[in-house]
């Protein structure tokens, strides 16, 4: 280097030059939705009670305690029982662990499938997107529920079979997300920068565009969990899921023929439903706030 | 490499491009009308001498961008030959082309999408020396922190995320991430376009000590011909996807042959002020013809004040008119007057 010294630092500090660490800017977005925070903590208690609760409590969740259809907060029954008398608390609070389960494999395949499509779609473009749009066009027109029905009946109805089923049905969505915003990236110049440095296609799907494309994944993952519960829901409801797995699913769809003469055996586990789903949607609204980089300005 | 040695090779010359194309295929509007060509470079030739600086002046949309990613392959080339010393690189692929990509680096326009925004500034700058293999990883570490001193940033910085720097701060880091291989040649796209004019003359003022410090080529693109005139030694003026008007800076400031160069000349803010210059002003009118699919005869004419009739038939070939000064226009004769002295005269 031709001068020892360092130079004086640049003189063109005009615009206010914001410290912040990215994780910092994000958890302050973040927080300043109170819904988000709300639907947090919310989906942490779920999350909680479906890892702890059944070593913490001991219970048998298809034992019958008490007599079958006894009304919530009658003799000492939170929720009241079922048509079995099940206690229905301790049948909700276990049955979050297989719907949990089964809600975030199936968005983890949604997301792992998506992506994968998606992003190797937008990226090479021409044939490579033709094909694989057209296989994902192929998927869109297929009913979902009818598709995981069959794909469940084939195969036998246990936990991951219901899992694999939901997430080969709902992948399309984030496959076409994912595409757009592959597309658009891919002609950003950091981008050519990378190819200019000798990255090869590999490091600048996986390194160099995923991570920047990565933020409306992220929430629409936090929605597809919501979608995949839904649809674990309708599955075990019509039968086609682990029957000796409890789940909220189940639960309505045993009681379902008392719906009129015993309405909390089917809105107990209903609720339930309900509010985790609206967890992962304030949670999906907290985490596009907080990416949103136009809200960030303000 | 796989190339043999160019015999007719100028040693002087650092990169040498001949009727160089860059077309782009337009997609179809439907399934009977075919879409069309972007003809975005269409059969340039130019040399850049070692340690010199050449520049590529045009108004938007006149191909200098895609001239300079060609230079780069990084885009698909449709024709013609790119030197770069002495081995040809539009053949090269793989391995071998990612070896010679040591030699050439680039800095972009918009210092806001050329980094990528989830990387901090120090793993941007040291990027290319972990991904070419340069020097030993304590030893990039090192010259991280050297690079950052040079261009005038401060090494404690290379922890920060780019959305932390100004847009000023910004092309120092792409400038140090271009200087990060050592590289000979470095092109430089309208690196000062999007800052304000008082950091233009700072980063333009890095650029030239960079190059005299490590004796740098350059090659500068840039659509302002008061930067152009400031740092290049050489310039070609390219219109539609051609060079209408080549030579070094003096000649071209104080001779300018092509109508075309004489407009922008005259658009400059400081010769606008040169006393009787104001009458033989030559004004442009319009925005350019479209390169899809361009028409016969001069590419300018639509916008010429001076055009004739043989103008729209026959296209000018670009000659040297005399040493070293090279233009595109039936109308500058032997004598070398361009048209619009001559109607100033008349
Ligand atoms: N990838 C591309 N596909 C199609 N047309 C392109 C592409 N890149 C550039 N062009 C076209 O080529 C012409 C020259 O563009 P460019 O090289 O960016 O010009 P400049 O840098 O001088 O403004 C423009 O008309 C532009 O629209
Ligand atoms: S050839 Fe004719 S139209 Fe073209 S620049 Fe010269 S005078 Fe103008
Ligand atoms: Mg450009």
């Amino acid at each position: 280097m031709a001068d020892t010294e360092a130079p004086p630092t640049p003189m063109d500090d005009t615009e206010p030059v914001r410290i912040e660490h990215p994780v910092v800017e994000f958890l302050r977005m973040y927080l300043r939705n109170w819904a988000a925070i709300a639907g947090f903590l919310m989906f942490m208690a779920i999350v909680f009670a479906a890892l702890f609760a059944p070593a913490l409590l001991q219970r048998d969740p298809f034992e019958m305690v008490w007599m079958p259809f006894s009304p919530p907060g009658k003799d000492g029954y939170l929720l009241g029982t079922d048509n079995l008398g099940r206690d229905l608390l301790i049948a909700v609070i276990y049955g979050a662990r297989a719907t949990l389960a089964v809600g975030a494999s199936a968005a983890g395949i949604t997301i792992f499938i998506g992506i994968t499509i998606g992003s190797l779609a937008g990226y090479y473009r021409g044939w490579v997107d033709e094909v694989l749009m057209r296989i994902t066009e192929f998927f869109q027109v297929l009913p979902p529920l009818l598709l995981a029905m069959v794909l469940v009946s084939l195969f036998s109805p246990t936990l991951p079979t219901v899992a694999i089923a939901i997430g080969v049905v709902s992948w399309t969505g984030v496959a076409r997300l994912a595409r757009a915003e592959f597309m658009r990236i891919r002609e950003l110049e950091f981008v050519k920068a990378a190819r200019s440095i000798g990255s090869r296609d590999r490091r600048i799907i996986w390194r160099v565009i995923l991570p920047n494309a990565l933020p409306p994944l992220i929430v629409n993952a936090a929605l597809t969990v919501g979608v995949a519960i839904l649809f674990e829901a309708a599955l075990s409801f019509l039968g086609l899921s682990d029957p000796n797995v409890m789940s909220w699913g189940k639960l309505i769809g045993d009681n379902r023929d008392y719906l009129l003469d015993a309405p909390w055996t089917v809105t107990m586990p209903g609720v339930a439903i309900f509010l985790t789903v609206l967890s992962v949607s304030l949670i999906g609204d907290g985490l596009n706030d907080a990416f949103n980089p136009r809200l960030r300005e303000r | 490499m796989s190339s043999a040695p160019n015999l007719n090779a100028d040693a002087d010359n650092l990169l040498e491009v001949s009727g160089l194309k860059v077309h782009f295929p337009l997609p179809r509007k439907n399934l009977m009308t075919p879409g069309g060509t972007v003809h975005a470079v269409d059969g340039i030739n130019y040399n850049v001498r070692r340690g010199s600086t050449f520049g590529i002046v045009g108004e938007s949309g006149s191909g200098k961008t895609t001239a300079a990613l060609a230079a780069m392959r990084l885009v698909p080339i449709t024709a013609g030959s790119i030197r770069l010393d002495g081995t040809e690189m539009t053949t090269l692929e793989g391995d071998a082309l990612r070896a010679m990509r040591r030699k050439i680096q680039i800095v972009f326009q918009d210092p806001y999408s050329s980094l990528n925004p989830r990387m901090r500034a120090g793993a941007i700058v040291r990027e290319p020396m972990d991904l070419m293999d340069v020097g030993s990883p304590d030893e990039r570490d090192r010259r991280v922190a050297e690079l950052f001193r040079r261009v005038g940033l401060r090494p404690e910085q290379v922890a920060l995320f780019p959305h932390q720097f100004s847009g000023g701060q910004r092309q120092r880091i792409g400038v140090a991430r271009a200087l990060a291989t050592q590289p000979e040649l470095i092109v430089c796209d309208e690196p000062v376009s999007a800052l304000d004019v008082a950091i233009q003359a700072q980063i333009l003022n890095l650029l030239r000590e960079l190059q005299r410090d490590f004796g740098l080529t350059y090659l500068f693109i840039s659509h302002d011909l008061g930067v152009v005139q400031y740092i290049c030694d050489d310039i070609a003026v390219m219109y539609l996807g051609e060079i209408v008007e080549q030579s070094d800076r003096i000649s071209l400031f104080s001779t300018p042959l092509h109508p075309y160069t004489w407009a922008l000349i005259s658009a400059v803010p400081s010769a606008r002020h040169r006393k009787g210059e104001e009458d033989n002003r030559v004004r442009l009118q319009g925005d350019p013809p479209s390169p899809i699919d361009p028409p016969p005869g001069c590419h300018f004419a639509p916008r010429c004040p001076f055009a004739e009739d043989r103008c729209h038939r026959e296209k000018p070939s670009l000659r040297e008119v005399k040493a070293g000064h090279l233009v595109s226009c039936h109308l500058v004769g032997e004598d070398c007057v361009p048209p619009h002295v001559k109607t100033a005269a008349a």
